[in-house]
């Protein structure tokens, strides 16, 4: 099991998640000739989202490169680049924007290592700023981890701190394998201290964020704050929660998770995606199967509803919050 | 008269660039009027007898593993085989025209061009086989697998190309695609992006005249399938991919052009699919057999023949040495692909990615105790 790692004072800086992912990209840059950023507007924008801020300036256009707006011809373009020997990052606007590189994805960059027994491997860092929660329109919101993680052969990784941004970022371009980076668009803007000098985590390693005797809850990404906040409101309820960052979809550390669902005998999956066929059951189902006898209740889910993302100004209705994961809690049985 | 017709006169006011005319002239970029031909031309008397020897004698025998591939299909020795019967000038000058540091990337119908660049039959068959999805080395053999989902390659052949520029190589990228690739958006995402990043690519669309059994007047109401090049703004080539020679020069120009920084060119060869799809398609359920035997007078053989004996090139020796180097190739073929290939079912788990899972262990482990108690069975 890992916890976060101690920070040393004088080289910690206060940032937004955005700035410790900008950071990263410009790190590894720097480290690394061969990482090229790609994407629709990175380059003298700067991304939507500001996350390729600078790149252009101080690497060329040809390092942070402005393509033209499509993006199986961008992933496809990255392929090539992977192939001969770059290393590719690239962004894709938004979680829904990134539908149209699908089969490049699933055909190409998920099976090409396995397709040449190996000979070519493609280490390319797919960021895709994902899920809702910041009142976008349709198409701007949709928590997409599902399609990727049930494709075997990508990675997927989703920080839900400033510090996670940017190790995993790092630790993600450093793979050699494709990882999918799922940025959670609405704790893109939160501020925290943070160490750019810690060592960077494998890709891989859940985290405790919390630990309580009671029940865990078990999340990643954009979910990870409202599942303290109702660890926090729970100690009104008795309940004293432990909760668990997965950090990283796949691959899942199903050891860290079975250890602590072990020792507390109650646990509950919490993601923003609609549940069925999502990462959450899959996570349940493999608890229960590993953790069985162990268990006090069945590991339930909380997740969003199984509906298209809604309009922004319903959205709050769709989004798991504190109530949601509060009234799970109270039904994991235990009055037996 | 309507306000439309008034368009060439009108001044568009200036604040839009390029507004007023083309932002380039397409003139250059249109493919010629007819394909290019040098078979039966007087191009054919300026064309290196040595080179027109080569052709020959690697048509011969492209024809020759295309009919043995055939022959492995009916007696079960490969899975499936989607022939280049009557494309083989099309296979062979795509191997020809490229350099050792070049990249081929070529569709599932295109294993004659990957064993012309010298890849193993035994080893450009693997997919067809059924006995490994790439059985070559892309990297030494700088060929990639061969691509089923249509056209997906053609962004990875422009990637690889705009990789090689930044990095100063003299490497130039070569896709082979066919006129029902061209639907596809990938085709499309690729010229373009290729045009943007003056990559050093070329396309190469065999238009065969049918996609499974859809004729390309179903597939295209472009004037031809040269003429999308120039909406992307690269020259498009037309060109008679029956004809070695005229496939040779037209490939070879658009290589070259983009080695020395010129940019990326689509060609369109026209040719023909003489067998079916596949061995497990019907073709006379879409085309009538005048067309094929129509088509079979045009063979790239027999037009290459031809041209040859005008020219007093087509010796007995030549003929017959082709025609012994196309027997030994078949006889290995069979003799390699009628022994049992070895499988190693843990192998699936091995490069799926650079480190096993945890998940993928336990699985290699599950699907290990399987082959024990089978293998227990057995004894």
């Amino acid at each position: 099991m890992t916890t976060a790692p101690a920070r040393s004072a004088a080289a910690t800086r206060t940032s937004t998640m955005a700035q410790a992912l900008n950071t990263a990209l410009h790190d590894a840059m720097k480290a690394d000739p061969t990482v090229h950023v790609m994407g629709e507007d990175v380059g003298q924008l700067g991304g939507v989202f500001r996350i390729t801020d600078g790149l252009t300036a101080e690497f060329g256009p040809e390092r942070c490169l402005d393509t033209p707006l499509a993006e199986a011809g961008i992933l496809g373009t990255a392929i090539g680049m992977a192939m001969y020997g770059l290393r590719p990052v690239v962004e894709m606007q938004f979680d829904a924007f990134a539908y149209p590189a699908m089969e490049q994805l699933f055909s190409h960059v998920a099976k090409m290592r396995n397709r040449t027994a190996g000979k070519l491997p493609l280490p390319i860092t797919i960021r895709v700023p994902f899920g809702g929660g910041i009142g976008g329109v349709e198409h701007h919101s949709d928590a997409s981890e599902a399609y990727y993680t049930h494709t075997a052969g990508l990675h997927v990784v989703t920080p839900a701190t400033v510090a996670d941004a940017y190790g995993l970022l790092r630790a993600s371009i450093a793979s050699d394998d494709p990882v999918v980076f799922l940025e959670p668009k609405r704790l893109y803007w939160g501020k925290s201290e943070w160490d750019p000098t810690a060592p960077v985590e494998p890709i891989g390693k859940a985290v405790l964020r919390r630990t309580g005797r009671s029940a865990v809850l078990i999340t990643y990404g954009p979910s990870l704050p409202v599942c303290l906040e109702a660890a926090e409101a729970a100690k009104a309820e008795g309940w004293d929660l432990s909760v668990l960052d997965l950090r990283t979809l796949v691959p899942f550390d199903e050891e860290t998770a079975c250890e602590v669902v072990r020792s507390v005998g109650r646990a509950v999956v919490v993601h923003e995606a609609t549940g069925f066929g999502g990462a959450g059951a899959e996570i349940a189902a493999r608890l229960t199967e590993k953790c069985f006898h162990h268990l006090a209740a069945p590991v339930l889910r909380v997740t969003g509803f199984d509906i298209p993302y809604p309009p922004p100004m319903l959205e709050h209705h769709h989004l798991p919050g504190v109530d949601r994961i509060l009234d799970a809690v109270a039904r994991l049985q235990w009055e037996d | 008269m309507t306000v439309l017709d008034h368009r060439h006169t009108a001044a568009v006011p200036g604040w839009l660039p390029g507004a007023t005319a083309p932002r380039t002239d397409p003139e250059p970029l249109l493919p010629d009027a007819a394909p290019v031909r040098v078979l039966g031309t007087p191009a054919l008397e300026k064309t290196d007898p040595a080179l027109l020897r080569e052709l020959y004698r690697r048509l011969v025998v492209g024809r020759r593993y295309n009919q043995q591939a055939t022959t492995l299909t009916k007696q079960g020795r490969l899975a499936v085989y989607p022939a280049s019967t009557g494309q083989e000038a099309c296979q062979i000058t795509a191997a020809l025209a490229l350099q050792q540091q070049d990249w081929l990337f070529p569709s599932y119908r295109d294993t004659l061009a990957v064993v012309s660049r010298g890849v193993d039959p035994l080893e450009a068959l693997t997919l067809l086989r059924g006995n490994a999805h790439t059985g070559y080395d892309p990297k030494a053999s700088r060929t990639a697998p061969l691509c089923t989902p249509l056209a997906t390659q053609a962004p990875h052949a422009v990637g690889l190309a705009h990789a090689a520029r930044l990095a100063g190589d003299p490497t130039v990228a070569l896709a082979m695609l066919g006129d029902g690739g061209t639907s596809e958006g990938d085709f499309h995402e690729a010229l373009n992006f290729a045009a943007v990043l003056h990559a050093p690519v070329v396309f190469l669309v065999q238009n065969n005249g049918y996609a499974i059994s859809v004729p390309l007047t179903q597939q295209s109401a472009a004037p031809t399938l040269a003429h999308k090049a120039v909406g992307y703004g690269m020259p498009g080539r037309l060109v008679d991919g029956n004809d070695a020679p005229a496939m040779h020069a037209v490939l070879t120009e658009a290589v070259e052009r983009a080695r020395s920084g010129g940019g990326p060119t689509l060609i369109e060869a026209l040719t023909y699919r003489v067998e079916a799809h596949t061995n497990a398609d019907d073709a006379t359920r879409y085309r009538h057999e005048e067309e094929v035997a129509a088509w079979r007078e045009h063979d790239p053989i027999l037009l290459m023949e031809r041209g040859m004996r005008e020219l007093g090139l087509l010796d007995d020796q030549l003929v017959q040495d082709a025609a012994d180097e196309a027997e030994a190739l078949a006889a290995r073929m069979r003799a390699e692909f009628h022994a049992e290939p070895e499988l190693d079912p843990m192998s699936l788990f091995a490069h799926v990615y650079a480190e096993p899972t945890q998940q993928l262990r336990e699985q290699a482990a599950q699907l290990a105790a399987e082959l024990a108690a089978e293998a227990e069975v057995h004894h």
